[in-house]
């Protein structure tokens, strides 16, 4: 298989390379040490025709392909990992969500806006009870004539408070279990919907990540998504493509990490020589480089099953699984080769380091990517 | 309105290295870019579209590669775009250069000509200027600001302690500078687009009007007959002592080199 970028891939990868340079780089340090959702890097993107990159263009969006915003999630994890989740979080979960499960006027209403960049979007599933086993939600919604009342909370919601167009799942009969879910449109502004104040993590600090509060909150029947009962199905189809995303943010911290410790061993004297020159640093960049491309290929293999239409389900959490891994153990092995200077906040291989752990939690834990996988093995 | 960009494919200058024994580029492993200057000429012409509406055509000499510059332009909101590559084009100086950009432009429908003030690895800022001679149309260089007023342009030419507003009848040619306006990015669609469903048409040795004797190497009167890279100066010499004694060994090192 030829995993040779077309010449149009190359081009965008350049685009987002030089738009992460540019306009992400200079202010990522500052994101996170403050916890300042970047506003200014949304705009940009938004105004720039980021936020609707696999979109059809008579939906607002750039006519692209998953590939495409794969690429650019990973281009902007290289330099801020906080910003490539809000492109990812807004674009594979929200947005996509609209796309693939939305009728026509919910596409008009709510999906044009998102893709075109004037409204930002978000992902409600989590709930306090209802994690990893994602089937106990405890939210409600209750008919009532021509809108639905729902009641209850959702937690750790990216984009949550920031984003203008929620999806939102809420159990519509409790008696039939995960076929009692539903998927709702919820704008914010709606009376009785409310947000908790933001959490305070370990990483990705800059992301906007708090408590979504439904109180008596009624939303036109028109705002279901997809049919009454259907939501758990959309919601782990729309977490495989999300997944992807993820792992293209986790490629892409991996990838930045590693830039930065190759620059850093050749300029960093001990003993009277670069450490670079050292067999044992030698050694870290081989193993790290290969993990790194080990998972671009898995990343990217996903991402052209999804755009080819075949079930990439397995493929995006194998995807996920190894490239958090990598993540995780490149940002840890570069924070090693910087030595004492790693674990000083101004050098941004401690915080990557931080930001990478995330990624082997959220959108379906590591151990929830090993139960799809094997599932699949064992079939 | 229709207005005329032409660009350049250029090596990353902030790439290059100098062969310290041919005194040639190494332009090996250095990636190619679009030419600032002309990337913001380029940008004047999308805003002037944007504001006023017009047709941009994008326009470029080189080899296959200028291509990529091209699809770029076409990302960034160009109408058309054409590359004019032939071997019988190759190595050719400013005055090859702009006498076939010149013959190339005259085939087109035309009322402004935007270009570079000048390419990063050339620095000449010789063919906007000659392209216009060539066609017989005025030419205003250094544009910082430019302004469409009717049938006549408005500029504001720069120089590095003062500025001229002129102003032209069109068809004219202006030449930009990068501090002109900040070039907008290319979109993802537009990229896509640029390559799925847009063309470059090309334009060979057969399709431009012009006399063999001014195109291509032969057509070219400047001889390089040696480059060289820039000799680094030595370090000065720092003087801190008194105003009289620095004063007066200023004088003597003067004299030393028979300068007073």
């Amino acid at each position: 298989m030829d995993m040779t970028l077309s010449k149009e891939h190359q081009m965008v990868r350049q685009l987002f390379h030089e738009f992460a340079v540019k306009e992400l780089e200079p202010w990522a340090e500052e994101t996170d040490e403050k916890h300042r959702f970047p506003w200014e890097n949304v705009r940009k993107m938004q105004s720039n025709g980021f936020m609707g990159i696999p979109f059809p263009r008579e939906l607002g969006g750039q006519g692209c392909d998953t590939l495409a915003y794969i690429l650019a999630v990973e281009e902007f994890a290289k330099v801020c990992a906080t910003t490539s989740v809000i492109l990812s979080a807004h674009t594979s979960l929200a947005a996509d969500a609209i796309y693939i499960h939305g009728n026509d006027e919910q596409k008009e209403k709510f999906l044009r806006p998102l893709a075109d960049g004037t409204k930002l979007g978000s992902f409600a599933l989590t709930e306090p009870e209802a994690g990893t086993d994602a089937a106990g939600q405890q939210t409600k919604a209750v008919r009532d004539g021509e809108e639905w009342v729902i009641n209850g909370s959702k937690i750790f919601i990216t984009n949550g408070e920031v984003a203008d167009i929620y999806i939102v799942f809420a159990m519509t009969d409790k008696s039939a279990g995960t076929r009692g879910i539903s998927a709702f449109i919820i704008e914010k502004g709606t009376p009785g919907f409310s947000f908790g104040p933001p959490e305070k993590k370990m990483g990705i600090r800059g992301s906007s990540t708090c408590e979504l509060v439904f109180e008596d909150c009624r939303i036109p029947i028109g705002n279901l998504l997809g049919r009454e009962g259907k939501g758990f199905g959309i919601a782990m189809s729309i977490l495989d493509g999300g997944r992807i995303g993820i792992a293209a943010q986790a490629l892409g911290i991996a990838e930045g990490a590693f830039e930065n410790t190759v620059n850093y061993v050749k300029e960093r004297k001990q003993f009277n020589n670069p450490i670079a020159k050292f067999q044992n640093t030698q050694f870290m960049l081989a193993q790290m480089k290969t993990d790194i491309e080990s998972a671009r290929y898995l990343v990217y293999n996903a991402a052209l099953m999804k755009d080819s239409g075949k079930p990439y389900s397995v493929e995006a959490a194998m995807a996920k699984l190894k490239s958090s891994q990598v993540a995780a153990e490149v940002t840890r092995e570069c924070v090693q080769l910087h030595g004492g200077y790693g674990y000083i906040q101004s050098f941004q291989v401690e915080r990557m380091m931080r930001d990478a752990k995330i990624t082997e939690i959220y959108e379906g834990t590591s151990e929830v990517m090993k139960m799809v996988i094997s599932g699949s093995v064992l079939r | 309105m229709n207005i005329v960009v032409c660009i350049k494919q250029v090596p990353d200058t902030k790439e290059v290295r100098i062969d310290p024994v041919k005194g040639t580029l190494i332009r090996q492993g250095v990636p190619s870019i679009m030419n600032p200057d002309d990337k913001s000429a380029l940008e004047a012409a999308l805003r002037l579209k944007d504001q006023k509406g017009a047709r941009v055509i994008a326009l470029s000499m080189g080899p296959l590669q200028a291509d990529t510059v091209l699809r770029e332009a076409l990302a960034m909101g160009v109408d058309e775009a054409y590359l004019i590559s032939d071997g019988a084009f190759g190595g050719a100086d400013t005055w090859a250069t702009s006498s076939t950009l010149a013959a190339a432009i005259s085939k087109l429908d035309y009322d402004l000509v935007l270009t570079g003030r000048q390419a990063i690895d050339g620095d000449t800022a010789q063919v906007g200027p000659e392209i216009a001679e060539h066609l017989g149309i005025p030419h205003i260089s250094y544009a910082e600001e430019i302004r469409i007023e009717g049938d006549t342009v408005v500029v504001k030419r720069q120089f590095e302690d003062r500025y001229q507003i002129l102003s032209a009848k069109m068809p004219v040619l202006i030449t930009a500078l990068s501090e002109l306006n900040q070039p907008r990015y290319m979109t993802p669609g537009g990229i896509f687009s640029a390559f799925r469903e847009k063309e470059v048409a090309r334009w060979t040795r057969a399709d431009i009007p012009i006399d063999d004797a001014n195109i291509g190497l032969k057509g070219s009167p400047t001889r390089v007959i040696a480059t060289y890279p820039k000799q680094m100066k030595e370090p000065g010499t720092k003087i801190e002592t008194g105003v009289d004694e620095s004063v007066q060994y200023l004088l003597e090192k003067l004299k030393e080199k028979y300068i007073l």
